[in-house]
């Protein structure tokens, strides 16, 4: 069996005191869809930038391509990319610039034609020259999602890729992932508060709740073992529930 | 160290400047206004028949001097700003990037901006004023060069100020600076200074670039030892500057405070 993308185990992380993350343990093979669920509060953020080395863990192991990410960050990084709602690129600059940057930064060869490859596999040669900052939250979004595949990465992070966008794009951005990662067989850890991206796009989902993992699976299996009909039944109940919710496998 | 990667933020931050006009505005404006300033208050002083020898000499080159370091201080700071302004500073942070690399990249960057505002300051006291930067002959590198160190130092702890305290920290990459100015004898000689302040102001490697700089446009020269006691105490800014930006890093990291820093 290949060794997995990412592995976390024993994962902890006390904010003067307060835990945000309490003892968090899983992988991730590669070619996977992973999304972690859970109400504000509950760590997922806390887990998704400890993958990337924005935060040093209290306690635990956080390894991504068999590395440790306290001391192969620069390695790791190079191999992984990030894309969130709630970044940007500079807007006085164009979108070609932007990609050019990053392009330099990442070591990419041949950059004019991946860029014009990603611009035209998210369907925005048009905005090339355009201005980054002219752009709509759908088209931002699509250029975020260039920037993160511009060095072919085995892994992507992404922090809440459709907040922001109208139905119609979030669907469309939705797909896009779906075939990028078909196609290229990334693999990825998603995080959402809408749960319609989590159910179409993810293969598997870690429910979080203070900062522990309540319930791990397929969507299906999540909606099963807290017998609900939909993520978002089950993302409301737990929300509800607090601490004393706990899943139907473990209850029996 | 990785060249590829601090020539691409050098290429970004070139971007940034030549693509906005009140970026390139602010490189000149501040610099320009000051030099107006001093350089027609020491025009009246002389008229009205002030006898302090070389007061127009003096005060340019402490003006277009102080600038310099008041630069190279904000070129790292600022492209740090830059970044958070732009929302960008996360992509940065999870981009294989050390922060060595960043900082250099910030030290070059401010470097080129140095070199043209110096050149338009330079040229327009020359036409205004009939003075000339270039009368400091050779002196004027190592004395350029030490207010350049620190200004990148003081520059990295500002920076290091604001990755812990984020945006309300802001301020701060302005105004640190200007708490320097009053004790690094700027505009007049170190003795001006009260006598339990002067051992203080002797801390602070401009002083010493200062004092230089005037013993220069006395016509006494340079004497070796304003260089090494500035140099030897910016090597000691920057070794410091260093450590407590790595230090304020840490206690980022170790907060969470990196990514609000790139979302807020």
């Amino acid at each position: 069996m290949t060794e997995p993308v990412v592995q976390v185990e024993h994962l902890r992380k006390e904010f003067n005191g307060t835990v945000a993350v309490a003892d968090l343990s899983f992988t991730v093979q590669r070619g996977e869809i992973v999304g972690l669920l859970g109400a504000n509060g509950a760590g997922k953020t806390t887990a998704i930038q400890t993958l990337l080395g924005l935060i040093k863990p209290t306690g635990g192991k956080v390894a991504v391509f068999g590395m440790d990410i306290e001391r192969h960050r620069v390695a790791i990084l190079q191999r992984a990319n990030f894309c969130s709602a709630y970044t940007g690129l500079p807007t006085n600059l164009k979108v070609w610039e932007n990609l050019l940057i990053f392009s330099l930064i990442y070591g990419v060869k041949d950059h004019r034609r991946k860029i014009a490859e990603l611009l035209a596999l998210l369907e925005i040669s048009h905005l090339r020259k355009a201005i980054t900052g002219h752009l709509s939250s759908g088209e931002s979004t699509r250029v975020n999602i260039c920037k993160s595949l511009l060095n072919d990465p085995e892994l992507l992070l992404l922090d809440e890729p459709t907040a922001s966008l109208d139905p119609d794009m979030a669907d469309k951005v939705r797909k896009l992932l779906r075939r990028i990662q078909r196609e290229r067989n990334i693999t990825m850890v998603y995080t959402s508060h809408n749960m319609r991206d989590v159910q179409e796009v993810c293969d598997r989902v870690l429910f979080m709740h203070k900062g522990r993992i309540i319930a791990q699976g397929t969507p299906q299996q999540v909606m099963d073992q807290f017998n609900q009909t939909s993520l978002e039944d089950v993302f409301i109940s737990v929300a509800r529930g607090g601490d004393v919710l706990t899943p139907k496998s473990e209850a029996s | 160290m990785n060249f590829r990667r601090v020539g691409a933020l050098v290429l970004r931050y070139t971007f940034l400047y030549t693509r906005s006009v009140p970026r390139v505005a602010e490189m000149f404006f501040w610099p320009v206004m000051d030099l107006l300033v001093w350089g027609f208050i020491s025009v009246y002083l002389l008229r009205m028949g002030n006898n302090v020898p070389g007061m127009i000499t003096f005060l340019l080159g402490a003006m277009i001097f102080w600038d310099i370091l008041y630069r190279a201080q904000q070129a790292v700071t600022i492209s740090f700003l830059e970044d958070i302004w732009a929302r960008n500073v996360l992509n940065i942070f999870v981009a294989p990037i050390r922060i060595s690399e960043f900082i250099v990249a910030t030290y070059l960057v401010g470097f080129a901006k140095i070199i043209i505002t110096v050149t338009v300051l330079a040229s327009l006291a020359y036409w205004l004023y009939a003075w000339n930067l270039f009368q400091m002959g050779l002196a004027l590198v190592p004395l350029f060069a030490n207010l350049l160190l620190m200004g990148w130092a003081v520059g990295m702890m500002t920076t290091g100020l604001i990755l812990r305290w984020g945006q309300s920290a802001e301020a701060l990459a302005w105004g640190i600076p200007f708490l320097i100015q009053p004790f690094a004898a700027v505009f007049y000689p170190l003795d001006v200074l009260p006598p339990w302040l002067q051992p203080i102001a002797r801390l602070i490697p401009a002083t010493h670039v200062f004092e230089g700089m005037r013993a220069v446009l006395r016509g006494e020269g340079l004497a070796l030892h304003y260089l090494t006691a500035a140099f030897g105490l910016n090597i000691l800014y920057l070794i410091g500057g260093g450590l407590f930006f790595r230090w304020m890093y840490a206690i980022a990291r170790n907060k969470g405070l990196l990514a609000k820093l790139g979302t807020q």
